[in-house]
């Protein structure tokens, strides 16, 4: 495409625009017609003299409203007016999405079987043997502890039953979520919806008079005013208040990442415009057993006896998770994803001990409803009330736990 | 001819910043201004009323602010009040109706400039509520029924923290500008309009260091661009030698503001000393 002088902006001038306004819907710059029409207005008002810097100026303030935009706005314009090479943004944030320490490898069916091999204790022994064994870092392969391979310890590997030692989790083998599916599910909820979500959110609330008098209340002003014969008498009232105590517990440490730290935004934001009167934000992985933590690391860590004497009946529990596990996790002693978390009571009674006590409960799930057929997703379902975690979803579950 | 504006000679913008005002003076729309704070956003009203000549009204928006009360607020207990005594006529509604910002920026006889500042403190739907006084440039008074049009258009500047994401209806009618942080040469400028007569070694070496803490990651708080200029103050009138300042950040309160942020820096330092 050739690079057209600024201060071409005849007929001519704006048809070769218009193709710039198509490039910048096609990668994905939200412009509007009424923004676009606001540049053509400045154009026709003369306002750019023949000076390109002057014309980019311009051209960003009346069609870029956000900052974030900036950068794939500057790609655009160099590649339209200045032949630069086109914007490969889309790209760009699928590589940023999907920055693992190495590449899940593909596995065939076969292969998975093959791995299929070992049970949960035998699993146990073989990796403190090679705990004992190895004193070295190991990327790849299928025998040491490390990450991406298909060694049944590590991290980012494909065995159908293995141990992971830290790191995030990468093929999910019953709900065959493809990266790309949760990528949209990104670019849609994240960048394009928080907004939508956060007014949602605005609902999550149960409004209450209590505390300082400090706003006047007129209706009873001038009640007690005409009661005292019109000698002003000024009555005030407490302001109203959201009296919502919120508790929300995310699964972190995998697939479930990127869903936490969005919800972890939303409901913070939310709390910032509406004042939960209080609310706590905890972590767990994969399943709740004996402790929750204050950090995704999970290093602080709170007993979940103590949050349940802590917290009354009436706090609204939110869990976000795909409650997506090996069966044992849920119904084994033991079975906790994570090594170091020797659960002596099944994940299955912590979940239903939490159930019992939190009276408001929901459960927000990023996994597609038609997908919930999961012998864990069926059972934890019947404890919380499951909702998906899109615009409808987290809509139903404000209306289910403020009834 | 457009008014141009192109800074005053305390407010230094950027080609970019220039040319969002005068492409909202020019089309008569709403500048929204975002950026980090203390990059100078609500300065910019003031920099842009002086070298227009223009009168500035500004409305600072709280977070139990309504659309309504920057077009005025009808005092209904002060009317209550005085219903007691026979001084005034309480009969008489307008005196009990008190202009906002963006009310007596509506009502002023020339054209002016109003400034909307931290628009993102308010409710979510709060920036909706202001798209048709936006659009007609008029209002009603409910209680007494008068309509009140601009005669002059006045500029409006609207600032934004990022609290809050702003309804699309609302961004579509805006010229929008992003205030980036300025780079140190843009930086050395900006300390040169408000300390003019600091020895450069001093304001070279302050900003050096100044961008070295604006890097640490750990900071919760990044250091900003007023914190710099009242650091410098601070620095000349301790009589602080330029050479100190490798070594140690004296009068650090006036650049970091949060007790972590402290502890982390010292850390930092004893490590470096190590």
């Amino acid at each position: 495409m050739s690079a057209p002088g600024a201060a071409e902006a005849g007929p001519a001038g704006e048809t070769l625009f218009l193709d710039f306004f198509y490039l910048l819907r096609k990668v994905g710059l939200p412009v509007s017609s009424r923004e676009w029409l606001t540049f053509i207005e400045a154009l026709d008002k003369g306002l750019v003299a023949a000076d390109l810097y002057r014309f980019y100026a311009l051209a960003r303030a009346t069609l870029v409203k956000d900052e974030k935009h900036y950068d794939l706005f500057d790609q655009c314009f160099t590649h339209f007016f200045a032949g630069a090479r086109p914007p490969r943004a889309f790209e760009k944030a699928l590589d940023e999405w999907l920055s693992e320490p190495l590449p899940i490898p593909q596995l065939s069916e076969e292969e998975l079987a093959a791995l299929e091999q070992y049970g949960l204790d035998e699993l146990r022994e073989m990796f403190e043997e090679r705990m004992r064994e190895q004193d070295e870092r190991h990327d790849g392969g299928n025998r040491w502890i490390g990450t991406g391979g298909t060694s049944p310890f590590g991290h980012s590997g494909q065995h159908p039953a293995g141990i992971r030692v830290g790191g995030s989790g990468g093929g999910r083998r019953a709900v065959q979520v493809a990266a790309k599916r949760r990528f949209r599910a990104y670019r849609t909820d994240i960048v394009l919806e928080t907004r939508q979500l956060s007014v949602a959110l605005r609902k999550l609330r149960r409004l209450g008079r209590d505390g300082r008098r400090t706003e006047v209340d007129i209706d009873h002003t001038i009640d007690a005013t005409a009661r005292n014969a019109g000698d002003i008498e000024v009555v005030m009232a407490p302001p109203r208040e959201n009296r919502l105590k919120v508790l929300l517990l995310m699964d972190v440490g995998g697939s479930m990442d990127p869903f936490a730290r969005l919800v972890s935004r939303l409901f913070s934001a939310a709390h910032q415009a509406t004042h939960f009167r209080e609310f706590h934000a905890f972590y767990f992985h994969n399943c709740v057993y004996d402790k929750v933590y204050r950090d995704a690391l999970m290093l602080d860590g709170l007993s979940t006896l103590e949050l349940m004497r802590w917290l009354q009946p009436e706090t609204r529990l939110i869990v976000v998770g795909d409650a997506h596990m090996a069966p044992y996790e849920l119904s084994a002693t033991y079975g906790a994803i994570d090594y170091w978390q020797q659960n002596e009571v099944t994940g299955q009674a912590w979940l239903q001990r939490l159930g019992d006590h939190f009276r408001h409960r929901a459960w927000l799930n990023p996994i597609e409803k038609r997908w919930w057929m999961h012998p864990t997703i069926t059972a934890i379902g019947e404890v919380f009330p499951m909702f998906e975690l899109t615009l409808e979803g987290l809509g139903e579950a404000i209306e289910h736990l403020t009834a | 001819m457009f008014a141009n504006f192109t800074g005053t000679a305390d407010y230094i913008a950027s080609i970019e910043l220039q040319e969002a005002v005068n492409v909202a003076l020019a089309l008569q729309r709403p500048l929204l201004v975002k950026g980090e704070p203390g990059t100078g956003k609500t300065l910019l009203a003031e920099a842009v009323a002086q070298a227009l000549d223009r009168p500035l009204f500004t409305w600072h928006v709280k977070s139990t602010s309504r659309a309504q009360d920057g077009l005025y607020v009808y005092d209904a207990v002060q009317r209550l009040h005085d219903s007691r005594f026979e001084d005034r006529d309480v009969d008489d509604i307008r005196q009990y109706i008190r202009f906002g910002g963006l009310g007596q920026s509506f009502l002023s006889p020339d054209p002016s400039v109003v400034l909307i500042d931290e628009i993102d403190k308010a409710d979510l739907e709060f920036p909706n509520d202001l798209l048709h006084e936006l659009d007609r440039m008029s209002f009603t008074v409910l209680e007494t029924g008068d309509r009140h049009e601009a005669t002059h258009r006045p500029l409006v500047i609207i600032t934004s923290n990022n609290e809050k994401e702003l309804p699309d209806a609302f961004l579509r009618r805006c010229i929008f500008h992003f205030i980036a942080f300025p780079d140190e040469a843009l930086m050395a400028r900006i300390v040169k309009v408000h300390h003019p007569a600091v020895r450069e070694t001093l304001v070279q070496e302050a900003i050096a260091r100044f961008y070295w803490l604006r890097t640490l990651p750990e900071l919760r708080k990044r250091p900003s661009t007023s914190e710099l200029i009242d650091w410098i103050g601070a620095l000349v009138k301790g009589g602080v030698d330029p050479d100190q300042l490798a070594e140690r950040v004296p009068y650090l309160g006036t650049l970091i503001k949060k007790e972590q942020d402290l502890d982390t820096l010292a850390r930092f330092e004893a490590r470096r000393r190590r």
